[in-house]
Protein backbone atom coordinates (compact mmCIF):
# COMPACT_ATOMS: atom_id res chain seq x y z
CA UNK A 1 0.00 0.00 0.00
CA UNK A 2 1.29 3.18 -0.76
CA UNK A 3 2.40 5.08 2.34
CA UNK A 4 2.42 8.47 1.59
CA UNK A 5 0.75 10.89 2.36
CA UNK A 6 1.44 10.66 6.00
CA UNK A 7 -1.67 10.00 7.89
CA UNK A 8 0.18 12.72 10.10
CA UNK A 9 -2.42 13.31 12.93
CA UNK A 10 -2.66 9.47 13.41
CA UNK A 11 1.04 9.12 13.94
CA UNK A 12 1.75 12.32 15.62
CA UNK A 13 -1.64 13.33 16.99
CA UNK A 14 -2.90 16.86 16.79
CA UNK A 15 0.11 18.81 18.10
CA UNK A 16 2.89 16.51 16.49
CA UNK A 17 0.90 17.22 12.98
CA UNK A 18 1.35 21.13 13.66
CA UNK A 19 4.88 20.75 14.06
CA UNK A 20 5.54 19.10 10.62
CA UNK A 21 3.52 22.11 9.31
CA UNK A 22 5.74 24.38 11.22
CA UNK A 23 8.92 23.22 9.95
CA UNK A 24 7.38 22.95 6.58
CA UNK A 25 6.47 26.54 6.85
CA UNK A 26 10.40 27.47 7.96
CA UNK A 27 11.21 26.32 5.15
CA UNK A 28 8.89 27.83 2.74
CA UNK A 29 9.80 31.24 4.60
CA UNK A 30 13.71 31.16 4.52
CA UNK A 31 13.24 30.09 0.51
CA UNK A 32 11.50 32.97 -0.13
CA UNK A 33 13.54 35.35 1.59
CA UNK A 34 17.09 33.71 -0.26
CA UNK A 35 14.87 34.19 -3.24
CA UNK A 36 14.81 37.74 -2.78
CA UNK A 37 11.39 37.79 -2.00
CA UNK A 38 10.86 40.28 0.70
CA UNK A 39 12.12 43.02 -1.15
CA UNK A 40 9.41 44.47 -3.35
CA UNK A 41 10.89 46.81 -5.96
CA UNK A 42 12.85 43.13 -6.83
CA UNK A 43 9.55 41.54 -7.64
CA UNK A 44 7.85 44.36 -9.19
CA UNK A 45 10.84 44.75 -11.82
CA UNK A 46 9.38 41.38 -13.36
CA UNK A 47 6.64 43.24 -14.60
CA UNK A 48 8.82 45.67 -16.37
CA UNK A 49 10.70 43.02 -18.30
CA UNK A 50 14.31 44.16 -16.05
CA UNK A 51 14.29 40.93 -13.53
CA UNK A 52 12.51 37.65 -14.41
CA UNK A 53 13.18 36.58 -10.61
CA UNK A 54 9.31 35.95 -9.89
CA UNK A 55 8.61 33.99 -12.89
CA UNK A 56 12.01 31.92 -12.33
CA UNK A 57 11.74 30.70 -8.98
CA UNK A 58 7.66 30.41 -9.22
CA UNK A 59 8.25 27.86 -12.66
CA UNK A 60 11.34 26.15 -11.72
CA UNK A 61 9.60 25.29 -8.07
CA UNK A 62 6.51 24.13 -10.18
CA UNK A 63 8.08 22.07 -12.48
CA UNK A 64 9.86 20.49 -9.69
CA UNK A 65 7.70 19.75 -7.14
CA UNK A 66 4.80 18.25 -10.37
CA UNK A 67 7.67 16.06 -11.59
CA UNK A 68 8.71 14.44 -8.36
CA UNK A 69 4.96 14.23 -7.59
CA UNK A 70 3.77 12.72 -10.66
CA UNK A 71 6.88 10.30 -10.68
CA UNK A 72 6.46 9.12 -7.35
CA UNK A 73 3.07 8.59 -8.23
CA UNK A 74 3.87 6.22 -10.60
CA UNK A 75 5.89 4.36 -8.89
CA UNK A 76 3.41 4.11 -5.96
CA UNK A 77 4.88 5.69 -3.15
CA UNK A 78 2.54 8.37 -3.75
CA UNK A 79 -1.21 8.36 -3.65
CA UNK A 80 -2.62 10.98 -5.70
CA UNK A 81 -5.54 10.41 -4.90
CA UNK A 82 -4.86 11.84 -1.51
CA UNK A 83 -3.09 14.79 -2.96
CA UNK A 84 -5.12 17.89 -2.41
CA UNK A 85 -5.95 19.37 -5.80
CA UNK A 86 -7.67 22.40 -5.32
CA UNK A 87 -10.95 21.89 -6.68
CA UNK A 88 -12.01 24.41 -9.99
CA UNK A 89 -14.12 27.66 -9.74
CA UNK A 90 -13.21 28.94 -13.16
CA UNK A 91 -14.65 32.27 -12.96
CA UNK A 92 -14.20 33.34 -9.58
CA UNK A 93 -10.96 32.14 -9.45
CA UNK A 94 -9.92 34.19 -13.11
CA UNK A 95 -11.12 37.61 -11.44
CA UNK A 96 -9.55 36.95 -8.51
CA UNK A 97 -6.44 36.47 -9.96
CA UNK A 98 -6.89 39.83 -11.98
CA UNK A 99 -7.54 41.52 -8.82
CA UNK A 100 -4.47 39.73 -7.30
CA UNK A 101 -2.27 41.10 -10.63
CA UNK A 102 -3.46 44.93 -10.09
CA UNK A 103 -2.47 44.45 -6.62
CA UNK A 104 0.81 43.01 -7.12
CA UNK A 105 1.63 45.79 -9.36
CA UNK A 106 -0.11 48.56 -6.77
CA UNK A 107 1.56 47.12 -3.93
CA UNK A 108 4.15 45.00 -4.54
CA UNK A 109 3.75 41.70 -2.76
CA UNK A 110 1.70 38.98 -3.32
CA UNK A 111 0.35 37.32 0.34
CA UNK A 112 3.59 35.02 1.18
CA UNK A 113 6.07 37.35 0.15
CA UNK A 114 4.80 40.54 2.11
CA UNK A 115 4.97 37.98 5.50
CA UNK A 116 8.94 37.72 4.49
CA UNK A 117 9.67 41.15 3.87
CA UNK A 118 7.99 42.05 6.84
CA UNK A 119 9.96 40.14 9.52
CA UNK A 120 12.81 41.62 7.75
CA UNK A 121 11.85 44.86 8.35
CA UNK A 122 10.73 45.72 4.94
CA UNK A 123 7.94 49.12 6.05
CA UNK A 124 6.13 48.62 2.85
CA UNK A 125 5.34 45.12 3.61
CA UNK A 126 4.16 45.86 7.40
CA UNK A 127 1.87 48.34 5.49
CA UNK A 128 0.81 45.61 2.69
CA UNK A 129 0.09 43.08 4.98
CA UNK A 130 -2.32 45.57 7.17
CA UNK A 131 -3.97 45.35 3.72
CA UNK A 132 -4.18 42.07 2.85
CA UNK A 133 -6.07 41.64 6.24
CA UNK A 134 -8.34 44.82 5.26
CA UNK A 135 -9.24 43.18 2.02
CA UNK A 136 -10.05 39.48 3.82
CA UNK A 137 -12.10 41.54 6.23
CA UNK A 138 -13.82 43.39 3.62
CA UNK A 139 -14.38 40.12 1.68
CA UNK A 140 -16.02 38.53 4.34
CA UNK A 141 -18.71 41.15 4.83
CA UNK A 142 -19.27 41.82 0.92
CA UNK A 143 -18.97 37.95 0.24
CA UNK A 144 -23.14 37.46 1.10
CA UNK A 145 -24.18 39.92 -1.76
CA UNK A 146 -22.38 38.09 -4.56
CA UNK A 147 -22.56 34.58 -3.35
CA UNK A 148 -24.28 32.94 -6.38
CA UNK A 149 -21.15 34.23 -8.52
CA UNK A 150 -18.61 33.33 -6.12
CA UNK A 151 -20.23 29.33 -6.01
CA UNK A 152 -19.92 29.60 -9.81
CA UNK A 153 -18.60 27.29 -12.67
CA UNK A 154 -17.26 24.86 -10.09
CA UNK A 155 -15.51 21.81 -11.82
CA UNK A 156 -14.55 20.05 -8.49
CA UNK A 157 -10.99 18.29 -8.76
CA UNK A 158 -10.18 19.38 -12.54
CA UNK A 159 -6.77 18.40 -14.26
CA UNK A 160 -5.30 19.44 -16.91
CA UNK A 161 -4.63 15.60 -18.47
CA UNK A 162 -8.60 15.30 -17.90
CA UNK A 163 -9.16 18.57 -19.85
CA UNK A 164 -6.83 17.56 -22.58
CA UNK A 165 -7.61 13.74 -22.26
CA UNK A 166 -3.98 12.56 -22.43
CA UNK A 167 -1.55 10.90 -19.77
CA UNK A 168 -0.48 12.59 -16.69
CA UNK A 169 3.11 12.52 -18.43
CA UNK A 170 2.30 13.66 -21.17
CA UNK A 171 1.20 16.64 -19.40
CA UNK A 172 4.32 17.04 -16.89
CA UNK A 173 6.69 16.73 -20.27
CA UNK A 174 4.69 19.45 -21.71
CA UNK A 175 4.74 21.96 -19.08
CA UNK A 176 8.58 20.61 -18.88
CA UNK A 177 8.67 21.75 -22.20
CA UNK A 178 6.89 25.34 -21.88
CA UNK A 179 9.00 26.29 -18.85
CA UNK A 180 12.16 25.33 -20.43
CA UNK A 181 11.26 27.10 -23.67
CA UNK A 182 10.16 30.29 -21.27
CA UNK A 183 13.07 30.52 -19.44
CA UNK A 184 15.31 30.54 -22.71
CA UNK A 185 13.40 33.51 -23.75
CA UNK A 186 13.42 34.99 -19.62
CA UNK A 187 17.29 35.15 -19.91
CA UNK A 188 17.26 36.42 -23.61
CA UNK A 189 14.94 39.36 -22.59
CA UNK A 190 16.79 40.05 -19.32
CA UNK A 191 19.80 40.26 -21.30
CA UNK A 192 18.42 43.06 -23.75
CA UNK A 193 16.46 44.97 -21.32
CA UNK A 194 17.60 44.65 -17.96
CA UNK A 195 21.10 44.40 -18.97
CA UNK A 196 23.99 43.43 -15.89
CA UNK A 197 21.03 43.36 -13.02
CA UNK A 198 20.10 40.28 -14.33
CA UNK A 199 21.79 37.04 -12.68
CA UNK A 200 23.36 34.53 -14.78
CA UNK A 201 22.48 31.39 -15.34
CA UNK A 202 24.20 28.58 -12.78
CA UNK A 203 26.77 26.51 -14.39
CA UNK A 204 24.25 23.41 -13.53
CA UNK A 205 21.21 25.00 -15.61
CA UNK A 206 21.46 22.67 -18.74
CA UNK A 207 22.62 19.23 -17.08
CA UNK A 208 19.69 19.97 -14.10
CA UNK A 209 17.24 20.82 -16.81
CA UNK A 210 17.92 17.47 -19.07
CA UNK A 211 18.17 15.43 -15.54
CA UNK A 212 14.18 17.07 -15.13
CA UNK A 213 13.42 16.12 -18.61
CA UNK A 214 14.62 12.59 -18.22
CA UNK A 215 12.26 12.00 -15.29
CA UNK A 216 9.21 13.72 -17.19
CA UNK A 217 10.40 10.59 -19.87
CA UNK A 218 10.65 8.20 -16.91
CA UNK A 219 7.10 8.92 -15.74
CA UNK A 220 5.58 9.32 -19.02
CA UNK A 221 7.43 5.78 -19.63
CA UNK A 222 6.20 4.47 -16.36
CA UNK A 223 2.51 5.54 -16.58
CA UNK A 224 0.26 6.48 -13.54
CA UNK A 225 -1.12 3.61 -11.71
CA UNK A 226 -4.48 2.33 -12.93
CA UNK A 227 -7.29 1.20 -10.77
CA UNK A 228 -6.31 -2.75 -11.24
CA UNK A 229 -2.89 -1.40 -10.08
CA UNK A 230 -3.83 0.47 -7.10
CA UNK A 231 -5.73 -2.84 -6.46
CA UNK A 232 -2.68 -5.58 -6.90
CA UNK A 233 -0.58 -2.68 -4.37
CA UNK A 234 -3.28 -3.27 -1.59
CA UNK A 235 -4.92 -6.87 -1.97
CA UNK A 236 -2.61 -8.28 0.43
CA UNK A 237 -4.25 -6.34 3.30
CA UNK A 238 -7.61 -5.63 2.34
CA UNK A 239 -8.61 -9.54 0.55
CA UNK A 240 -7.92 -10.80 4.15
CA UNK A 241 -10.89 -8.17 4.65
CA UNK A 242 -13.25 -9.70 2.78
CA UNK A 243 -12.25 -13.15 4.14
CA UNK A 244 -12.77 -12.61 7.24
CA UNK A 245 -15.80 -10.97 6.72
CA UNK A 246 -14.93 -7.86 8.11
CA UNK A 247 -16.38 -5.35 5.65
CA UNK A 248 -19.81 -6.95 4.74
CA UNK A 249 -22.24 -5.51 7.27
CA UNK A 250 -25.68 -6.56 8.19
CA UNK A 251 -29.26 -4.85 6.83
CA UNK A 252 -29.82 -3.83 10.41
CA UNK A 253 -26.57 -2.00 10.50
CA UNK A 254 -27.08 -0.57 7.22
CA UNK A 255 -30.75 0.68 8.24
CA UNK A 256 -29.24 2.14 11.84
CA UNK A 257 -26.76 4.23 9.72
CA UNK A 258 -29.27 5.25 7.65
CA UNK A 259 -31.40 6.61 10.94
CA UNK A 260 -28.39 7.37 12.75
CA UNK A 261 -28.46 11.39 12.41
CA UNK A 262 -24.54 11.94 12.80
CA UNK A 263 -23.63 9.89 10.23
CA UNK A 264 -24.27 10.04 6.49
CA UNK A 265 -24.55 6.97 4.62
CA UNK A 266 -23.94 6.96 1.32
CA UNK A 267 -25.84 4.00 -0.80
CA UNK A 268 -24.30 2.64 -3.87
CA UNK A 269 -26.11 0.16 -6.10
CA UNK A 270 -24.23 -1.38 -8.84
CA UNK A 271 -26.77 -3.53 -10.47
CA UNK A 272 -28.24 -3.36 -13.85
CA UNK A 273 -30.28 -0.65 -14.06
CA UNK A 274 -33.78 -2.91 -14.87
CA UNK A 275 -33.08 -3.89 -11.15
CA UNK A 276 -32.53 -1.11 -9.36
CA UNK A 277 -35.36 0.50 -11.41
CA UNK A 278 -37.88 -2.47 -9.98
CA UNK A 279 -36.74 -2.11 -6.42
CA UNK A 280 -34.21 -0.34 -4.85
CA UNK A 281 -33.69 0.98 -0.90
CA UNK A 282 -34.86 4.48 -0.44
CA UNK A 283 -31.81 6.80 -1.29
CA UNK A 284 -29.38 4.29 -2.95
CA UNK A 285 -27.93 5.29 -6.05
CA UNK A 286 -27.89 3.51 -9.62
CA UNK A 287 -23.90 3.60 -10.47
CA UNK A 288 -22.88 1.20 -13.37
CA UNK A 289 -19.33 -0.54 -12.58
CA UNK A 290 -18.13 0.98 -15.49
CA UNK A 291 -18.39 4.43 -14.12
CA UNK A 292 -17.21 3.70 -10.52
CA UNK A 293 -14.02 5.73 -10.87
CA UNK A 294 -14.66 8.40 -11.87
CA UNK A 295 -17.67 8.41 -8.97
CA UNK A 296 -15.21 7.54 -6.61
CA UNK A 297 -13.24 10.68 -7.60
CA UNK A 298 -16.51 12.76 -6.98
CA UNK A 299 -17.46 10.82 -3.52
CA UNK A 300 -14.01 11.43 -1.96
CA UNK A 301 -15.30 15.03 -1.81
CA UNK A 302 -17.47 14.17 0.78
CA UNK A 303 -17.51 15.27 4.59
CA UNK A 304 -15.37 12.86 6.98
CA UNK A 305 -18.59 11.07 8.28
CA UNK A 306 -19.38 9.81 5.95
CA UNK A 307 -20.34 5.78 5.05
CA UNK A 308 -20.22 4.33 1.97
CA UNK A 309 -22.01 1.10 1.23
CA UNK A 310 -22.25 -0.87 -2.00
CA UNK A 311 -24.53 -3.24 -2.70
CA UNK A 312 -25.62 -5.80 -5.92
CA UNK A 313 -28.37 -8.26 -5.65
CA UNK A 314 -26.12 -11.01 -3.56
CA UNK A 315 -22.63 -9.98 -3.16
CA UNK A 316 -20.65 -10.75 -5.83
CA UNK A 317 -20.83 -7.50 -7.61
CA UNK A 318 -20.41 -5.19 -4.63
CA UNK A 319 -17.50 -7.38 -3.98
CA UNK A 320 -15.95 -6.52 -7.18
CA UNK A 321 -17.20 -2.57 -6.74
CA UNK A 322 -16.07 -2.97 -2.98
CA UNK A 323 -11.96 -3.79 -4.42
CA UNK A 324 -12.03 -0.39 -7.03
CA UNK A 325 -13.41 1.85 -4.31
CA UNK A 326 -10.81 0.80 -1.81
CA UNK A 327 -8.11 0.92 -4.85
CA UNK A 328 -9.52 4.40 -5.34
CA UNK A 329 -8.77 5.35 -1.57
CA UNK A 330 -12.12 6.01 -0.32
CA UNK A 331 -12.32 6.21 3.46
CA UNK A 332 -15.41 3.85 4.67
CA UNK A 333 -16.11 1.84 2.15
CA UNK A 334 -18.72 -1.42 3.21
CA UNK A 335 -20.52 -4.26 1.52
CA UNK A 336 -24.05 -4.79 2.50
CA UNK A 337 -24.29 -8.21 3.28
CA UNK A 338 -26.71 -10.85 1.57
CA UNK A 339 -26.88 -7.77 -1.33
CA UNK A 340 -30.42 -6.45 -1.82
CA UNK A 341 -31.63 -10.05 -1.64
CA UNK A 342 -30.85 -10.23 2.11
CA UNK A 343 -32.60 -6.53 2.41
CA UNK A 344 -35.62 -7.41 1.04
CA UNK A 345 -35.81 -10.96 3.34
CA UNK A 346 -35.30 -8.75 6.56
CA UNK A 347 -37.61 -5.87 6.03
CA UNK A 348 -40.27 -7.85 3.19
CA UNK A 349 -43.36 -8.78 4.13
CA UNK A 350 -43.48 -12.37 5.21
CA UNK A 351 -46.66 -13.06 2.07
CA UNK A 352 -44.62 -11.25 -0.22
CA UNK A 353 -41.46 -13.46 0.92
CA UNK A 354 -43.57 -16.29 0.39
CA UNK A 355 -45.20 -15.77 -3.49
CA UNK A 356 -42.54 -13.61 -4.96
CA UNK A 357 -39.37 -15.94 -4.32
CA UNK A 358 -37.51 -17.14 -6.77
CA UNK A 359 -36.41 -20.59 -6.98
CA UNK A 360 -33.13 -21.95 -9.38
CA UNK A 361 -31.50 -18.63 -9.61
CA UNK A 362 -27.71 -17.63 -10.41
CA UNK A 363 -26.20 -15.90 -8.04
CA UNK A 364 -26.04 -12.50 -8.02
CA UNK A 365 -29.32 -11.85 -9.85
CA UNK A 366 -32.81 -11.19 -7.69
CA UNK A 367 -33.96 -13.75 -5.68
CA UNK A 368 -37.27 -11.58 -5.54
CA UNK A 369 -40.31 -11.12 -8.58
CA UNK A 370 -41.70 -7.81 -8.93
CA UNK A 371 -44.21 -7.38 -11.65
CA UNK A 372 -43.64 -3.50 -11.74
CA UNK A 373 -41.02 -1.17 -11.66
CA UNK A 374 -42.06 0.34 -8.74
CA UNK A 375 -37.76 1.47 -7.36
CA UNK A 376 -38.36 2.62 -3.81
CA UNK A 377 -41.77 2.58 -3.36
CA UNK A 378 -42.37 -0.87 -2.48
CA UNK A 379 -42.09 -0.69 1.85
CA UNK A 380 -38.89 -2.25 2.39
CA UNK A 381 -37.48 0.14 0.77
CA UNK A 382 -37.53 2.76 3.49
CA UNK A 383 -38.18 1.06 6.93
CA UNK A 384 -38.41 2.81 9.77
CA UNK A 385 -36.03 2.78 12.77
CA UNK A 386 -35.79 -0.89 14.35
CA UNK A 387 -33.53 -0.06 17.12
CA UNK A 388 -34.21 -3.65 18.60
CA UNK A 389 -32.48 -5.51 15.73
CA UNK A 390 -29.57 -7.05 16.98
CA UNK A 391 -26.46 -6.94 14.68
CA UNK A 392 -23.00 -7.55 14.96
CA UNK A 393 -21.39 -3.69 14.84
CA UNK A 394 -18.86 -3.57 11.88
CA UNK A 395 -18.55 0.21 10.94
CA UNK A 396 -15.91 1.96 12.50
CA UNK A 397 -15.23 5.57 11.03
CA UNK A 398 -11.27 6.06 9.73
CA UNK A 399 -10.04 9.55 9.64
CA UNK A 400 -8.89 10.86 6.54
CA UNK A 401 -5.66 10.79 5.72
CA UNK A 402 -4.91 14.02 3.91
CA UNK A 403 -6.36 17.26 4.98
CA UNK A 404 -9.32 18.51 3.25
CA UNK A 405 -8.90 21.95 2.70
CA UNK A 406 -6.02 23.83 0.70
CA UNK A 407 -3.67 26.12 1.83
CA UNK A 408 -5.67 28.95 1.46
CA UNK A 409 -8.90 27.44 3.40
CA UNK B 1 25.10 47.56 9.65
CA UNK B 2 28.98 46.59 9.66
CA UNK B 3 29.05 43.82 7.44
CA UNK B 4 27.06 43.74 3.69
CA UNK B 5 24.17 42.28 3.25
CA UNK B 6 24.64 38.35 1.21
CA UNK B 7 23.24 38.73 -2.17
CA UNK B 8 20.40 36.72 -3.10
CA UNK B 9 20.07 33.12 -4.25
CA UNK B 10 20.44 32.41 -7.55
CA UNK B 11 16.83 32.19 -8.51
CA UNK B 12 16.77 28.81 -10.55
CA UNK B 13 18.35 27.29 -7.28
CA UNK B 14 16.04 29.11 -4.96
CA UNK B 15 12.98 27.62 -7.35
CA UNK B 16 14.79 24.14 -7.10
CA UNK B 17 14.90 24.64 -3.53
CA UNK B 18 11.26 25.90 -3.07
CA UNK B 19 9.90 23.08 -5.43
CA UNK B 20 11.73 20.33 -3.39
CA UNK B 21 9.91 21.72 -0.28
CA UNK B 22 6.90 21.84 -2.07
CA UNK B 23 6.78 18.17 -3.08
CA UNK B 24 7.53 17.70 0.26
CA UNK B 25 4.79 19.31 1.77
CA UNK B 26 2.36 16.96 -0.79
CA UNK B 27 4.79 14.14 -0.11
CA UNK B 28 4.49 14.22 3.47
CA UNK B 29 1.10 16.07 4.53
CA UNK B 30 -1.18 15.83 1.17
CA UNK B 31 -1.36 19.37 0.48
CA UNK B 32 0.45 22.25 -0.91
CA UNK B 33 2.31 25.50 0.45
CA UNK B 34 -0.29 28.38 1.88
CA UNK B 35 0.30 31.87 3.07
CA UNK B 36 -3.33 33.93 3.04
CA UNK B 37 -5.42 30.95 4.95
CA UNK B 38 -3.23 31.82 8.05
CA UNK B 39 -3.82 35.60 7.56
CA UNK B 40 -7.30 35.08 7.12
CA UNK B 41 -7.50 33.41 10.50
CA UNK B 42 -5.90 35.07 12.35
CA UNK B 43 -7.82 38.18 11.34
CA UNK B 44 -10.84 36.31 11.84
CA UNK B 45 -10.10 35.57 15.61
CA UNK B 46 -9.41 38.79 16.52
CA UNK B 47 -13.45 39.74 14.63
CA UNK B 48 -14.32 36.48 16.81
CA UNK B 49 -12.64 38.28 20.13
CA UNK B 50 -14.13 41.85 19.18
CA UNK B 51 -17.76 40.63 18.15
CA UNK B 52 -18.79 36.71 18.30
CA UNK B 53 -21.99 37.54 17.29
CA UNK B 54 -21.13 39.41 14.14
CA UNK B 55 -19.55 35.95 13.10
CA UNK B 56 -21.91 33.44 14.22
CA UNK B 57 -23.86 35.81 11.37
CA UNK B 58 -21.93 35.59 8.50
CA UNK B 59 -21.79 31.94 7.02
CA UNK B 60 -18.20 32.74 5.62
CA UNK B 61 -16.78 33.26 9.03
CA UNK B 62 -19.09 30.85 10.44
CA UNK B 63 -17.10 28.26 9.15
CA UNK B 64 -14.00 29.03 10.82
CA UNK B 65 -15.00 30.38 14.10
CA UNK B 66 -19.22 29.89 14.57
CA UNK B 67 -19.64 28.82 18.24
CA UNK B 68 -16.70 27.38 19.97
CA UNK B 69 -14.92 26.37 16.44
CA UNK B 70 -11.05 28.10 17.35
CA UNK B 71 -10.42 29.44 13.94
CA UNK B 72 -6.65 28.98 14.79
CA UNK B 73 -6.52 25.31 15.50
CA UNK B 74 -5.75 24.51 11.69
CA UNK B 75 -2.64 23.28 10.57
CA UNK B 76 -2.60 26.39 7.77
CA UNK B 77 -2.19 28.52 10.91
CA UNK B 78 1.12 26.88 11.92
CA UNK B 79 2.50 26.82 8.31
CA UNK B 80 2.03 30.82 8.07
CA UNK B 81 3.44 30.73 11.41
CA UNK B 82 6.98 28.98 10.16
CA UNK B 83 6.90 30.99 6.94
CA UNK B 84 7.54 34.17 9.15
CA UNK B 85 9.96 32.26 11.64
CA UNK B 86 12.00 30.69 8.51
CA UNK B 87 12.12 34.21 6.84
CA UNK B 88 13.25 36.26 9.70
CA UNK B 89 16.21 33.62 10.39
CA UNK B 90 16.97 33.60 7.15
CA UNK B 91 17.14 37.33 6.83
CA UNK B 92 19.06 37.20 9.78
CA UNK B 93 21.52 34.74 8.44
CA UNK B 94 21.77 36.89 4.90
CA UNK B 95 22.28 40.22 7.04
CA UNK B 96 19.38 41.41 5.20
CA UNK B 97 16.89 42.85 8.18
CA UNK B 98 17.14 46.10 8.08
CA UNK B 99 14.51 48.18 8.66
CA UNK B 100 13.65 50.50 5.29
CA UNK B 101 11.39 50.79 2.46
CA UNK B 102 11.68 49.57 -0.42
CA UNK B 103 10.36 52.28 -3.37
CA UNK B 104 10.87 53.43 -6.75
CA UNK B 105 13.03 56.65 -6.78
CA UNK B 106 10.10 58.81 -7.98
CA UNK B 107 7.87 58.57 -5.25
CA UNK B 108 8.08 59.38 -1.46
CA UNK B 109 7.92 56.56 1.60
CA UNK B 110 3.73 58.17 2.09
CA UNK B 111 2.97 57.41 -1.14
CA UNK B 112 4.62 54.02 -1.13
CA UNK B 113 3.08 52.57 2.26
CA UNK B 114 -0.47 54.37 0.78
CA UNK B 115 0.23 51.96 -2.17
CA UNK B 116 1.44 48.95 -0.51
CA UNK B 117 -1.80 49.62 1.73
CA UNK B 118 -4.20 49.23 -1.33
CA UNK B 119 -2.16 46.65 -3.32
CA UNK B 120 -2.34 44.74 0.07
CA UNK B 121 -5.96 44.89 0.33
CA UNK B 122 -6.66 44.36 -3.76
CA UNK B 123 -4.56 41.13 -3.39
CA UNK B 124 -6.32 40.28 0.05
CA UNK B 125 -9.34 40.48 -1.56
CA UNK B 126 -8.88 38.47 -4.34
CA UNK B 127 -6.90 35.48 -2.89
CA UNK B 128 -10.55 34.97 -0.70
CA UNK B 129 -12.43 35.71 -4.31
CA UNK B 130 -10.17 33.59 -6.03
CA UNK B 131 -9.60 30.62 -3.20
CA UNK B 132 -6.23 30.97 -2.62
CA UNK B 133 -3.01 33.04 -2.92
CA UNK B 134 0.21 33.13 -4.57
CA UNK B 135 1.50 29.93 -3.22
CA UNK B 136 -1.76 28.19 -2.29
CA UNK B 137 -3.70 28.21 -6.19
CA UNK B 138 -0.52 29.52 -8.39
CA UNK B 139 2.35 27.34 -6.58
CA UNK B 140 0.38 24.62 -5.33
CA UNK B 141 -2.03 23.98 -7.84
CA UNK B 142 0.02 24.52 -10.39
CA UNK B 143 2.36 21.68 -9.23
CA UNK B 144 -0.31 19.21 -9.11
CA UNK B 145 -1.95 20.34 -12.52
CA UNK B 146 -5.42 21.73 -11.21
CA UNK B 147 -6.77 23.54 -13.86
CA UNK B 148 -8.83 26.29 -11.89
CA UNK B 149 -5.28 26.78 -10.71
CA UNK B 150 -3.52 27.49 -14.33
CA UNK B 151 -6.55 29.46 -15.24
CA UNK B 152 -6.00 31.69 -11.90
CA UNK B 153 -1.91 31.74 -12.56
CA UNK B 154 -2.16 33.51 -16.49
CA UNK B 155 -5.12 35.50 -15.14
CA UNK B 156 -2.52 37.33 -12.66
CA UNK B 157 0.17 37.67 -14.54
CA UNK B 158 -2.52 39.04 -17.03
CA UNK B 159 -3.35 41.55 -14.30
CA UNK B 160 -0.35 42.87 -13.34
CA UNK B 161 1.05 43.06 -16.50
CA UNK B 162 -2.43 45.32 -18.21
CA UNK B 163 -1.74 47.86 -15.25
CA UNK B 164 2.22 47.92 -14.92
CA UNK B 165 2.36 50.52 -17.96
CA UNK B 166 0.31 53.04 -15.86
CA UNK B 167 2.58 52.58 -12.69
CA UNK B 168 5.46 52.94 -14.60
CA UNK B 169 6.70 56.31 -12.47
CA UNK B 170 6.16 54.29 -8.86
CA UNK B 171 8.89 51.82 -9.48
CA UNK B 172 11.34 53.15 -12.00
Amino acid sequence: MTIFPLPLTELLGQQGSYFVYLLIGMAFGATLETAGFGNSKKLAAQFYFKDLTVFKVMFTAIIVAMTLIFLSSAFGLLDYNLVWVPPTYLWPGIVGGLIMGVGFIVGGFCPGTSLVGAVTGKIDAVFFVLGVLFGIFLFGETVSSFAVFFESSFMGRFTLPELFGVDYGVVVLGVLAMALFCFWGAEKIEAAIGGESAQKAPRLAVPGAAFLVALGVVTLLAGQPTNADRWNMIEAEQSVLLEQRAVQIEPAELLGLVHDTLIRAVMIDVRDERHYNLFHIHDARLVPMERLVETAEQLMQEPPNTVFVVMSNDEARATEAWKVLKAESLPNVYILEGGVNNWIRTYGEETFLRDRYVMNRADDTPAYRFELAIGSRHPAAEPGSHDEDEFEPKVKLEQKRAPTSGGCG
Amino acid sequence: MAERARPYMNPYVAGTILGIVLFLAFFITGTGLGASGGLNRALVYAQNIISPEHIDQVPYLLKMAGGSTNPLDNWIVYLTAGTLLGGFLSGLYGRRVKVETNKGPGIGNGTRWVLAFIGGGLMGYGARLARGCTSGQALSGGAVLSVGSWAFMFAVFAGAYALAYFLRKVWN
